[in-house]
């Protein structure tokens, strides 16, 4: 049996190799199916791991509230009333037990100044010492802010690498200072510069924290921009956003029939999202894939045909000789099987050289196509030469063997 | 017994007209037989041939071949039984053209049990037909004897219990035919049982046995030499030669020359097959 199989098999090979340009034409539908979704699925995953190292930096336990003024509420709440108060954010500190830190964010435009060197209109935010650690912006050189630094209002500032260069400070700045809207501030701490940010899209710009009440007292007729929290884990984040909104609304007096005036986001929602997205595209692309497999299926059912009414009297002679008509089944099926894998095979190879090319073309490097997708794609091949492959298969198996040595 | 047939009937039907090809037939073939079954076309000697390769099965009657009645089988187990107890040789060699005379002889044997020697018995079958040194070449690059050889030793090689040639000369020019004639006749005193289906009388001649048949019925049945027929055409095939011998003798310088009277003979009888 095993013998007969490696036969059949060696025999449709030398089919094939008989016929390289037909072989080639006929299983191009599946070339091209089996190319684009091994491409494809190469690419998701590429994008998947880019996007998803993305939010790792940001951190998936992230949360981002702000206050917001949806229209169904514009007569009811100001704007300025919508924003975030400190009562609202230590409610949330004491009484969301799905959210581990917290930290409101201060944030106005100042002048930077470093003796000659200054800078106008930088962004300089208040931050409470938990920001670092919410954020995953972490200190490489100095040390973050204390509670004390904080209370206190105490003139330290954390900057980053950029606005060393900018302000063409000493390599090791610590211990220096530097003047924001003309005060002294003296640097602690020295976080890395981010160059690119998902979101942002922005360019890396010179960064500037002081600590929160230090922000509060320079610029009071600012509000709280936003805050930034962290979730106890990343499994709560649908528990966390609850609590948040139930605190809020509880505070800012709302109706059940009013639309929340804020807005919590959480990092993981979005991820999830996203993982939704992506596996609703590889269903796509899947789909897509299917309708080619078919096409190229129906192009080898047709080849396979065609070579069926052209060995009539090969088939004739083989049942001549003794070949029972499961043999002859055999044989056809196995060679529109093989002719499937071999398309099954180039496609892998094209999709995987499409891999490499928008890996070294395209920002995602991280581009590959998994092993599930080429045992999968494999085996549709396979499934396709089976199904296509059966029609021909039964109708050689069925050639009376005395018309068939008669046909010319 | 090796072959056993009674009252065999085919009936083919061609729109509402049935077509007796064969109409009733009895036939015994021993073991160790050289059988030639002749007849014109339309008579059923191809019918006969087809049922008796189990390759179709009569609409009635019985066929028993080696003990098995194979008129009761289904497709699965003919093909086995041709596989096992049938050698067949055709008229236009029937060869797979992308393959070697070895792995053309190997065929029958990928079939059936003796897979796993196949290689070796077919060596051995292709160097009982002469063909030791052809072996890896394809049929595009033998003669049409040596092809013929190719297919004889293709049916040889799963020892069948007969072997079944349809006009295996009919491609061949004479010399050629005679050859494998000569084989078929070598094959036969080994003990092969043969039977060819043929409409020249030369050939037929080798065979022990005519068996004659005409719309679908056996009309004579008796050994060659018994054979009125094939007496009266050797015969007069005899007297032509005879005058034609005695016309080369008194030709001038070919009288001289010696020939083989087998040759001459065989290629007589081609001549006399020809306006017919």
């Amino acid at each position: 049996m095993i013998r007969f199989l490696i036969q059949t098999v060696a025999s449709a090979f030398s089919q094939l190799q008989s016929n390289k340009l037909r072989a080639f034409l006929t299983s191009l539908g599946i070339i091209v199916g089996v190319a684009s979704v091994t491409s494809i699925v190469g690419a998701m995953t590429g994008l998947k791991q880019f996007v998803l190292s993305e939010f790792e930096t940001i951190g998936t336990r992230y949360v981002y509230l702000d206050g917001q003024v949806p229209p169904s509420m514009r007569d009811k709440v100001s704007w300025r009333k919508a924003q975030l108060t400190m009562e609202e954010i230590e409610a949330i500190m004491q009484q969301a037990d799905a959210v581990e830190l917290i930290s409101p964010v201060w944030a106005e435009r100042f002048r930077i100044e470093n003796g000659e060197e200054s800078i106008d209109n930088v962004r300089v935010q208040g931050i409470w010492p938990e920001w670092n650690d919410i954020e995953s912006r972490e200190i490489i050189s100095g040390r973050p802010f204390t509670h004390t630094d904080n209370e206190h209002k105490q003139h330290v500032c954390i900057i980053n690498e950029r606005a060393i260069e900018e302000l063409d400070l000493d390599k090791d700045p610590l211990g220096d200072f530097i003047f924001v809207d003309g005060r002294r501030f003296l640097i602690v701490g020295i976080i890395e510069t981010k160059e690119f940010n998902l979101f942002g899209m922005g360019d890396a710009q010179t960064e500037v924290y002081i600590p929160f009440e230090t922000a509060r007292k320079m610029a009071p007729h600012r509000w709280i921009r936003h805050a930034s929290a962290r979730l106890v884990s990343e499994d709560v984040a649908d528990d966390a956003k609850a609590q948040i909104r139930f605190i809020l609304r509880k505070m800012r007096g709302l109706t059940p029939d009013d639309e929340d005036t804020f807005i919590v986001e959480v990092l993981q929602g979005y991820i999830d999202q996203f993982k939704g997205m992506a596996s609703a595209l590889t269903a796509i692309a899947g789909g897509i894939v299917a309708i080619s497999l078919l096409v190229g299926g129906i192009g080898i059912m047709n080849i396979m045909l065609v070579s069926v009414s052209e060995r009539t009297r090969e088939i004739g002679l083989r049942k001549a000789v003794g070949a029972r008509p499961a043999v002859i089944l055999t044989q056809f099926l196995v060679e529109a099987v093989v002719l499937c894998l071999f398309g099954g095979y180039l496609g892998v190879a094209i999709g995987q050289g499409a891999v490499v090319a928008l890996n070294a073309f395209s920002p995602l490097d991280g581009a590959q196509v998994p092993m599930w997708a080429i045992v999968l794609a494999f085996v549709f091949s396979a499934g396709v030469g089976v199904i296509f492959g059966m029609f021909p298969a039964i109708k050689a198996s069925r050639l009376d063997p005395i018309e068939a040595l008669r046909h010319e | 017994m090796t072959i056993r047939i009674r009252n065999m009937r085919k009936i083919y039907k061609m729109g509402v007209e049935r077509i007796h090809a064969l109409a009733g037939v009895d036939l015994d073939i021993e073991r160790n037989e050289f059988v030639a079954i002749m007849g014109a076309s339309g008579s059923g000697k191809s019918t006969l041939m087809n049922i008796l390769g189990c390759l179709d099965r009569p609409t009635k009657g019985f066929y028993e071949l080696n003990g098995k009645l194979t008129h009761k089988m289904g497709a699965a187990e003919l093909a086995a039984v041709r596989n096992k107890e049938i050698g067949f040789v055709f008229q236009s060699f029937e060869l797979l053209p992308r393959a070697t005379a070895l792995k053309n002889v190997m065929l029958p044997l990928l079939y059936s049990k003796r897979g796993w020697q196949a290689r070796r018995a077919a060596k051995r079958a292709l160097e009982r037909v002469g063909l030791s040194d052809r072996m890896r070449h394809r049929p595009n690059q033998l003669s049409g004897g040596q092809k013929q050889r190719v297919a004889i030793a293709r049916a040889l090689v799963n020892q069948p219990s007969i072997i079944l040639a349809d006009e295996p000369t009919g491609n061949l020019d004479s010399t050629t035919g005679d050859e494998i004639i000569k084989l078929f006749n070598e094959l036969h005193r080994e003990g092969q049982t043969i039977v060819i289906v043929t409409h020249e009388e030369d050939i037929a001649g080798h065979a022990e046995r005519i068996v004659r048949l005409r719309d679908g019925k056996i009309i004579s049945d008796m050994p060659t030499a018994d054979d009125p027929i094939h007496r009266q055409w050797v015969e007069q095939a005899a007297a032509k030669l005879t005058s034609i011998t005695d016309d080369t003798r008194g030709a001038g310088p070919d009288a001289a020359q010696p020939f083989d009277v087998a040759t001459t003979f065989v290629a007589l009888a081609d001549r006399a097959e020809a306006p017919a």
